[in-house]
């Protein structure tokens, strides 16, 4: 692990945990259930962006499988809280 | 001279990462400080769908590096995310609109707009073609 790189990565981990804050703080305040949803939206994606930086920050090539699990989990669970939300039914 | 590539692509893998954590950190500013609704929705779904897609491309370079073969598996998840992205924006602007129909865009201005131009284009036409058939005839 180069300077350049560690550096570069904890840079990046840092932006990513501000953002990550940023979406939290729009999570517990957000006026409408949309809102909220959309908050959740925003933080699985900063999560992934952030499990990809550890991944190269450790060299560990297993972060990419949690980094796929979550993309497909994240937009299934926003398709869900949304559909429920216009039509009170998830599977119709 | 393998020390240089090294450093460089050390240099363009850092850049990349910092890039799409500044792309993620401006969506999300977006989303936290915007004062509507419609006004949020726009950060997340392009900033913050760049920024990942900047860090999957260096995590990308990185295991191609690391491993002496193409590594393809971070374009499944970018693929992915950018098929899913405007989808789950179109299924959430849909949802605030049913929330709450009077944030809904008037439909007043186009509708009272139509008619009084085509009124205002055909009444002239039409005087002056009744104007014109008298004086013809």
């Amino acid at each position: 692990m180069s300077v350049i790189l560690s550096t570069g990565t904890g840079i990046a981990i840092g932006l990513l945990g501000l953002a990550m804050l940023l979406c939290a703080i729009r999570l517990v305040r957000g006026p409408s259930v949309a809102d909220r949803v959309l908050a959740l939206d925003t933080l699985y994606v900063n999560s992934l962006a952030l499990l990809m930086t550890l991944g190269i920050r450790l060299a560990e090539p297993a972060f990419f499988d949690a980094a796929l699990l979550i993309a497909l989990l994240g937009f299934l669970a926003t398709v869900a809280l949304a559909k429920y939300r216009l039509q009170g039914d998830i599977i119709d | 001279m393998t020390e240089f590539a090294t450093t460089a692509t050390d240099l363009v893998i850092a850049t990349l990462l910092v890039g799409g954590a500044s792309f993620a950190l401006i969506g999300s500013i977006g989303l936290a400080r915007f004062r509507d609704f419609y006004k949020r929705i726009h950060g997340p779904t392009k900033a913050t769908t760049l920024g990942v897609g900047c860090a999957l491309l260096a995590s990308s370079i990185f295991f191609t590096r690391l491993q002496g073969s193409f590594s393809s598996r971070e374009l499944l998840i970018a693929v992915f995310l950018f098929i899913t992205a405007p989808i789950s924006a179109h299924l959430l602007v849909k949802t605030a609109l049913a929330e709450d129909p009077a944030s809904s865009p008037p439909p007043q201005p186009a509708a009272a707009q139509d008619p009084s131009s085509t009124t205002a284009s055909a009444v002239p036409s039409t005087g002056t073609s009744t104007v014109k058939a008298p004086t013809a005839g």
